[in-house]
């Protein structure tokens, strides 16, 4: 069943188009990948998607209901967690603040043991500024304040970036914990092979539009992906 | 100049100018604009304790309460003023987009319009005005003669900066409040509801401004339509030299323009006294050219509003 069902996305920056008729599904605990070059259009969608930004045209459906014209705190509340972009931790408050911020009355507390459980380092860096916390840190800051509103679909924008392999893995393995439990996951990934690894599914984006989708395991065979997401003059 | 006497004049004219500079912090930390209004909503406040007439002798209206409904009532009116500016004007240039220009002429119309709805009520002559009789009189401290109501305004100003203070750290809303203001997308993003943030940061300005209304009226007892327009200057040129963006900056922004104007007042020889208005801005313009980012910012800052 979709979660998650995206027809005929647009995306402007005035005159600029940064995302053309994007058609994306994200099925119930599934992890979906959306990779590609820099400029794609990738955290653009994520962006719409997630209320942050209006699309120019296209329709968002979220369990069947419409939530293209949601505003992003709305979205917040009815289960759309957008992890984005540079992570965007609030670095001149403590870790805990920054949990605390993210706590909403009735979901979890800030200090919910599963987050703890999946990332024991936050337990540590309570008091300190998220600031000072290094990369890895911060992301995982960064999925744990998503994670506190007990969202149904997850979008993270390129969470390895930046990170060393050891943290990637903490990272990803987190993600896919949080898929064995039900939530459903769209991840942005300019790595095409940290993507194959993690997806279920894939759509690869060029410049604005999906060139090509399909599962993990048959793009993984397919020779045609690497040369789509080189481009056509490069792979020849 | 006594140093007792100096200390007690410079923290009583500086905790007024930091809580402006504070309320004027917390509404540029959210909305990314200065609120020049917020001098005027002081004059709205210091208007309401009389009947708008245009008789030189007004009649008390707040005034005339009770001591403890009187500080109540100013405080009151003047948060709820402050929410209306946000209701009524902000909140629908905001809604189209508009960028921190555009929402700082907004302010100064705000501030234009309270004033000539001041002046059209009860004209531009200055009235008098007695409030809080009881703290008019001079008490020994330390050894010194001084006026009570410059103790009870530093007294007053510590307690309020506490108290937001502990509502910014300690409360679920003031952790949102800093988070809108450190990045408001994200803060949205994690659901923290724009409209009402912002709504809460203009009620505690508005509640600060207040309550400045209440020490300054008290001090001087007088009204002038105007009146609030130097305390707003004062309030914004604190939150620049603090370093904009830093809350405990522009409270401590604050103190510092008023020790450096009270030791102007008394150190300047007696002919250019008239003059300690172009001293003291002018020191501001040199604090500036010498540390453009704010006299109060170290590294990272700590906590940015």
């Amino acid at each position: 069943m979709n979660l998650l069902s995206v027809k005929g996305l647009s995306v402007r920056y005035g005159p600029i188009i940064a995302v053309r008729h994007l058609d994306l599904d994200v099925d119930v605990g599934e992890i979906v990948c959306l990779v590609g070059p820099n400029g794609a259009g990738k955290s653009s969608s994520t962006l719409a998607i997630a209320g942050a930004l209006l699309p120019s045209a296209g329709t968002i459906h979220l369990d069947g209901k419409d939530i293209a014209r949601q505003p992003a705190e709305r979205l917040a509340m009815a289960g759309v967690s957008l992890v984005p972009e540079g992570r965007r931790i609030f670095g001149r408050m403590t870790v805990q603040d920054n949990l605390i911020a993210a706590c909403l009355p009735g979901r979890r507390p800030f200090d919910d043991p599963e987050i703890f459980s999946l990332f024991p380092i936050l337990r540590e860096r309570m008091g300190q500024f998220a600031g000072l916390l290094s990369g890895g840190e911060q992301q995982q800051l960064a999925i744990a304040r998503a994670m506190l509103r007990k969202p149904r679909l997850m979008i993270v924008d390129e969470p390895s970036l930046g990170l060393s392999p050891r943290f990637v893995d903490i990272v990803f393995g987190a993600l896919r914990q949080l898929r064995n439990q039900g939530v459903s996951l769209l991840v942005v990934e300019q790595s095409a092979r940290r993507a194959l690894g993690l997806a279920d599914r894939i759509y690869l984006m060029r410049s604005g539009e999906v060139v090509m989708t399909g599962r993990s395991g048959s793009l993984a065979q397919d020779p045609e992906f690497e040369a789509a997401y080189f481009g056509k003059e490069a792979a020849r | 100049m006594n140093l007792v006497q100096l200390l007690v004049d410079s923290l009583a004219l500086g905790s007024q100018y930091s809580l402006v500079a504070l309320g004027i912090g917390l509404i540029f930390g959210v909305m990314r604009m200065i609120n020049f209004a917020q001098g005027d909503l002081i004059t709205f406040g210091a208007y309401m304790l009389v009947v708008p007439t245009v008789s030189d002798v007004a009649p008390p209206m707040i005034a005339a309460l009770p001591t403890p409904l009187l500080i109540a009532a100013t405080i009151a009116v003047v948060a709820l003023a402050a929410l209306l500016t946000e209701r009524l004007a902000f909140r629908s240039v905001r809604r189209k987009g508009a960028d921190g220009p555009t929402l700082l002429i907004t302010s100064f119309a705000i501030g234009y319009f309270i004033q000539s709805v001041i002046l059209f009520l009860n004209t531009g002559r200055p009235k008098s005005v007695s409030i809080l009789p009881e703290l008019s009189q001079q008490i020994v401290f330390a050894g010194v003669r001084v006026a009570l109501v410059d103790l009870v305004t530093i007294i007053a100003s510590l307690g309020l900066l506490l108290t937001v203070g502990l509502f910014l750290n300690r409360t679920r809303g003031g952790i949102a409040l800093r988070a809108a203001a450190e990045d408001f997308l994200m803060a949205r993003l994690i659901g923290v509801k724009a409209d009402r943030v912002i709504a809460v940061a203009f009620l505690v300005s508005g509640a600060l401004a207040g309550a400045v209304t209440l020490m300054f009226v008290a001090k001087t007892g007088v009204l002038d339509f105007r009146m609030g327009v130097p305390l707003a200057i004062a309030g914004f040129v604190a939150t620049v030299i603090g370093g904009m963006g830093s809350l405990t900056g522009a409270v401590l922004g604050g103190f510092a323009l008023g020790l450096a104007s009270t030791l102007l007042q008394s150190l300047l020889p007696p002919d250019l006294r008239p003059a300690r208005d172009a001293f003291l801005y002018g020191l501001v313009i040199l604090v500036l050219l010498v540390r453009p980012q704010g006299l109060f910012v170290f590294g990272p800052g700590r906590e940015r509003v």
